[in-house]
């Protein structure tokens, strides 16, 4: 009985605490809410979107907005915990280091969650496809877990060198680029482009096996490199 | 060292003077036995980064680091090597200077993980915190490119197999070609691990170094 919860408490303590904060400020969620629509005006310009090529374009695009958009959110995620010394806190209470990694995450899942969720309905409008079919968000589940794992651990890496904002997405981008691909030929299969050959389950495979795989070394790197 | 330097020396004549000219793609074929080896020899200098990675994280010991380092500086210089010879060899051959297949587009992703981990190093606060963010680098990008290479390979293959791919190799290349190529694997091989030992030894002297400096400013000494 203690066994489950009490690995479980740590996390959904840690995770509310990020939520608290969030829901107080807001500066998260809104404000990559907002560059991701800014990102998808320049897109329209720079691609010339229009009714021809919007079903090619629209899963690029879409996934351009919400990855980079997502590295903002998690650019934040350690670095009032740095600036306001709570990191050390954190690290002082009796809770597992898999559980703050876990319940870090957790809450970066939820925020980028919310961004897209608040975010698919305006694309849909945009670019008009069907925002509701099971595969892409499916897509969006598993993508955003992946994009979370990596970049809890990652965020926790950068906050700690200078220059920070510039080594963040350097990091992340490349490791997490089956990621992008993966997500990218789901949500073109979801949208009904048909241009993906393999067809959109195999992609989401792809992002479930990443998601396993980051989802145990992650966690396991964390508790290594917050040991001092 | 010396070794390294004639076999180096014999591997250009090799290369340059001994090989059969290729039939139909000409003299630029010769990249070949300068592509192929240092492609290898980056992919496992990556290897002996994620062994380097994880025993130094197992045992916090300065040398698993130095050898990590050492050998993604290696990995990081062929890998950039790679990505030159590779256009020059592409444009006659293919027509265009780079396609997005799944081989190319794998060894730039491993080029810009790698770089991503030397920049680490040198924006980390201190030297064991430097150390110990490029482990997790180190462990977290090579267990990450295989998954790459599959996506960007379901994404799109059209890379020419015959030229790279192992089975066909051996059939299509004339024996002189082939003993050229190995020739050139080994020769480069040992470069490497020549310049692996040279880097690993400089930092162990640097390593000796500061805690001389140290031990004499403890003392009241002047520092060097």
């Amino acid at each position: 009985m203690r066994g489950v919860k009490g690995l479980l408490w740590p996390v959904f303590l840690v995770a509310r605490k990020d939520l608290l904060v969030e829901f107080r400020s807001r500066e998260v969620v809104i404000g990559s809410a907002v560059f991701a629509v800014t990102l998808v005006v320049i897109f329209n310009f720079a691609l010339n979107i229009t009714p021809e090529t919007v079903d090619i374009l629209a899963p690029g695009v879409l996934w351009a907005a919400f990855s980079f958009a997502g590295v903002l959110a998690m650019s934040r995620a350690f670095v009032t915990e740095k600036d306001q010394g709570s990191l050390e806190g954190l690290l002082l209470t009796p809770v597992s280091r898999d559980s703050i990694y876990f319940g870090k995450m957790l809450a970066l899942f939820i925020f980028m969650t919310a961004v897209e969720a608040a975010l698919l309905p305006v694309f849909a409008v945009l670019f008009d496809f069907s925002a509701f079919s099971p595969t892409l968000v499916g897509a969006v589940l598993l993508a955003t877990l992946g994009f979370a794992a990596v970049g809890t651990l990652f965020s926790a890496v950068a906050v700690n060198t200078r220059s920070r904002e510039i080594m963040l997405p350097i990091l992340f981008f490349p490791v997490v680029s089956p990621v992008i691909i993966g997500a990218v030929e789901a949500t073109t299969g979801a949208i009904g482009a048909g241009v993906s050959a393999a067809g959109p389950g195999r992609w989401l495979q792809l992002m479930a096996v990443f998601d396993a795989v980051f989802l145990v070394l992650c966690p396991w790197l964390f508790s290594l490199i917050m040991e001092e | 060292m010396a070794a390294a330097g004639l076999l180096m020396l014999a591997n250009t004549y090799l290369i340059f003077m001994w090989a059969p000219t290729e039939a139909t793609l000409g003299h630029v074929q010769r990249i070949l036995y300068i592509h192929v080896p240092m492609a290898w020899l980056a992919f496992f200098a990556f290897f002996v980064v994620f062994v380097g990675s994880v025993m130094y994280l197992w045992k916090r010991q300065r040398r698993w680091d130095a050898l990590a380092s050492s050998a993604a500086e290696l990995g990081v210089l062929f890998t950039t090597l790679v990505l030159i010879t590779g256009p020059i060899w592409a444009k006659p051959v293919w027509g265009v200077w780079w396609t997005w297949d799944a081989r190319l587009t794998t060894t730039l992703v491993l080029w810009l993980i790698y770089v991503g981990y030397l920049m680490l190093r040198s924006y980390g606060v201190n030297r064991s915190q430097g150390a110990l963010y490029s482990a997790v680098l180190g462990i977290v990008g090579f267990v990450d490119v295989p998954i790459v290479y599959f996506a960007v390979d379901w994404w799109r293959t059209q890379h020419q197999r015959l030229v790279i791919g192992g089975a066909t190799l051996e059939g299509n290349l004339h024996p002189d070609m082939r003993t050229t190529l190995f020739f050139s694997l080994a020769s480069f091989t040992l470069l490497f691990l020549v310049l692996l030992w040279q880097r690993v030894s400089m930092k162990r002297t640097e390593t000796e170094l500061e805690a001389l400096e140290g031990s004499q400013e403890l003392m009241g000494g002047r520092s060097v």
